[in-house]
């Protein structure tokens, strides 16, 4: 039989390059890619981890000399630019709060390059995201990762069938220690690099000084429920839903109760804040919705689990789906969910499908 | 590397002395590097004294353009003229020239051949005279391999000192520094089968220029640090070697290039050559194949054993449009769609029908992926 031919992307970091040389080991035939995601390397992130970083390309490329495999940098610096960053501002615009990392999956690494791996010849695209596919009846599913505390699913919860049927995971079944410990064995010096937790394209983590540079810091009202003036902001895209600390309100409650960021309405440039009870949520409506399989029959209420953040809880949930919105009842309320962040659907472990969050009651 | 360069390097390599030194391990070394040094010499048409060795051809490149800058500016003369595509060895030191030094930079521009358009050098030494620190041509295009008129040069220059680049040339066509009249020639060991890590600056005699590197005073007190002995014998022997057997392995290159080029246009119809089919080096072959992406067509040749390659690419390795190929006329797109693939007479016809096999498969693949229309 012949090899499957696969493309390896490959961050730099220690997940992507134990799952390319798996990937070897399981008989593909494989060739390493480090996507350059931005056309002046040192442009969106300098010298920390991060995606776009000169150490990182030498790193990886190190990592496929080490493994024994071909390597390349591919540009994807408009792709990611368009399909990624010009998103993340313009959600942040909008009063949401973006994903990048969910849309960087969606649009670049198994849209961008998956597509040019097909192109190209190639059978599929290996990354070393922790999330498992398994062969249903009606094509490839997925599933959450073995490692609870590394699952990656929710991020990959946006691909179609068609982008999964195309995707490989060889670290879906092991947890990130004993990645760290192959990495090692096999001689990868990234075995103990340390594992990239910010937005890679926002330098040193500052996500409001990186918006504030972008959108400008316009200042505005905080306001309570009924329209009162309690303080000011700097650039109400800056706060996130359920923030509590650095609102330096001038009129304190009189209950003394902490307030938090309810709501962001860039309209009229005003942040609301209420209590804590304010912020519960029972009811989730998200649009448009992606089915990683079969889609639900319509207007059918399912049982569930709802998942609203990447390292989120699982929560029990009715859904439906109404041809336009994807509708979780939550069992019991959340507290402090941002619109833009994904709603994904768990049927036990596997994803049943996502969608973006537009409204929560 | 050639088999003289080899035997030369394994036999010197044992010798520790250290060619300074004044006892008798040192002298013996330095009989041998000198003896390289005359053979060198006489390959490349240019007196013994007047080889310097460095550790690379930028090394080269940076100390005969900066030094004969710094000379230049000593007496006001800060224009450095130079082609719109040279090599960034040559191109880099000069603009830094220009961001740190005060430098003025005179770009010629060349033409869709890749022939430096000497009318307009011309007009640029009359309209510039003796505010020329220097003039800095290369004898060949490292992408295309179009070869300069250097003589012609020299003539427009008159007394302005010339440097050129002759990296590429040195070993594959006729190269004399003393015919060529020039001031500062750049040659290195690598591209002539030689080692890795050595290379020459030819300076001519009792010229005086400011050093990059202070110390012991070696090499006309022009380039301080020890002797790379081995690495200098070995450089001898083959540029010994390349001249000897110039003329036969032109011959067979240059057909092994015309097979190459009906090959690949049997297959693919739309293809075109850059540079000069008759005013060139041997070797080098750039080939635009329109609406392709050079990055996908390396990926696939070098799966199909065939490793060739394209423009430059930046320090982290992301593909970037050549500025020779730009300077030349072709657009953004064109030039990411080049290949250039390097001839040598070790090459093989066998080896272009393999080329030939699949070039078909793997551009059509590579139009596919591009997205270019």
């Amino acid at each position: 039989m012949k090899k499957l031919k696969v493309i390896a992307a490959m961050s730099g970091g220690v997940d992507s390059a134990v799952a390319a040389a798996r990937a070897v080991d399981a008989g593909y035939e494989v060739v390493g890619v480090h996507l350059a995601l931005s056309s002046n390397p040192q442009k969106y992130r300098s010298g920390a981890r991060g995606c776009c970083t000169i150490e990182d390309s030498h790193d990886a490329r190190r990592a496929a000399d080490v493994i024994g495999i071909p390597f390349y940098i591919w540009d994807m610096a408009e792709e990611f630019h368009k399909g990624v960053v010009e998103n993340f501002l313009s959600e942040y615009q909008s009063g949401r709060t973006p994903n990048p990392c969910l849309r960087c999956n969606e649009k670049i690494k198994f849209e961008a390059v998956l597509d040019r791996a097909k192109a190209l010849g190639f059978d599929g695209v290996v990354t070393g995201h922790y999330a498992i596919t398994k062969d249903g009846p009606d094509g490839k599913t997925l599933h959450r990762a073995a490692d609870p505390e590394k699952d990656q699913s929710y991020v990959l919860a946006v691909l179609r069938t068609d982008q999964i049927e195309g995707a490989i995971f060889p670290l879906g079944d092991t947890v990130k220690t004993d990645t760290r410990k192959e990495a090692k064995e096999r001689g990868l010096f990234v075995a103990n690099k340390p594992d990239s937790h910010d937005i890679c394209f926002v330098p040193s983590g500052d996500n409001a000084g990186w918006l504030r540079e972008r959108l400008g810091s316009e200042t505005g009202d905080i306001v309570d429920q009924a329209g009162t003036k309690l303080g000011e902001h700097k650039g109400a895209y800056t706060y996130t839903i359920g923030q509590r600390r650095g609102l330096n309100l001038t009129v304190p409650d009189k209950s003394g109760e902490p307030r938090y960021v309810l709501k962001i309405e860039p309209k009229s440039n005003t942040v609301v804040v209420g209590t804590h009870e304010d912020l519960a949520i029972n009811t989730i409506i998200a649009t448009p919705p992606t089915w990683c399989g079969p889609a639900p029959e319509l207007n059918k209420e399912l049982r569930g689990f709802a998942q609203v953040r990447a390292h989120g809880a699982p929560l029990a949930t009715k859904y439906k789906f109404d041809g336009t919105n994807l509708i979780a009842d939550l069992d019991s309320p959340v507290f402090g969910l941002a619109t833009g962040q994904a709603l994904v659907i768990y049927d036990g472990d596997r994803v049943v499908g996502s969608a973006t969050i537009c409204e929560t009651i | 590397m050639v088999d003289s360069a080899v035997a030369a390097l394994t036999k010197q390599i044992k010798k520790l002395g250290n060619a300074s030194s004044l006892h008798s391990a040192g002298r013996s070394v330095r009989k041998d590097l000198e003896a390289a040094r005359e053979e060198l010499a006489e390959a490349a048409g240019c007196a013994a004294s007047e080889i310097i060795f460095t550790s690379t051809g930028t090394e080269a490149n940076n100390l005969a353009i900066k030094g004969l800058f710094w000379k230049g500016a000593k007496a006001n003369r800060k224009v450095i003229i130079t082609s719109t595509f040279e090599h960034h060895a040559v191109m880099d030191p000069i603009v830094w020239l220009a961001e740190h030094e005060g430098a003025q930079i005179v770009g010629i521009n060349v033409d869709r051949k890749g022939f430096v358009d000497l009318i307009e050098l011309k007009a640029a030494v009359e309209k510039y005279q003796d505010q020329i620190a220097l003039i800095s041509i290369m004898h060949s295009n490292n992408e295309v391999g179009s070869l300069q008129d250097i003589a012609q040069v020299v003539k427009i220059a008159g007394d302005i000192p010339v440097h050129s680049d002759c990296v590429q040339s040195f070993g594959k066509v006729d190269l004399s520094f003393k015919k060529l009249g020039l001031t500062a020639a750049t040659i290195s060991a690598h591209k002539i089968g030689g080692p890795l890590g050595v290379a020459a600056l030819i300076l001519k005699k009792g010229l005086d220029i400011e050093p990059i590197l202070h110390g012991g005073g070696q090499e006309r007190d022009l380039r301080s640090g020890t002797f790379n002995a081995p690495g200098i014998v070995a450089f001898a022997a083959a540029a010994t070697d390349a001249v000897a057997n110039k003329k036969e392995r032109d011959k067979k290159i240059r057909q092994l290039k015309e097979e190459l080029i009906s090959t690949i246009k049997k297959n693919i119809s739309d293809i075109w050559v850059n540079g000069d089919l008759e005013n060139c080096l041997p070797g080098i072959v750039s080939i635009t194949f329109p609406k392709t992406d050079s990055e996908g067509l390396l990926l696939l040749l070098d799966a199909e054993g065939i490793a060739c390659s394209t423009g430059s690419a930046c320090s982290a390795g992301v593909q970037r449009p050549s500025h020779v190929l730009l300077a030349m006329g072709l657009s953004e797109d064109e030039t990411t769609s080049t290949l250039r693939f390097s001839l040598s007479y070790t090459n093989t016809i066998n080896e272009i029908a393999r080329l030939g096999a699949v070039i078909a498969s793997v551009v059509a693949r590579s139009k596919a992926a591009s997205g270019k229309k």
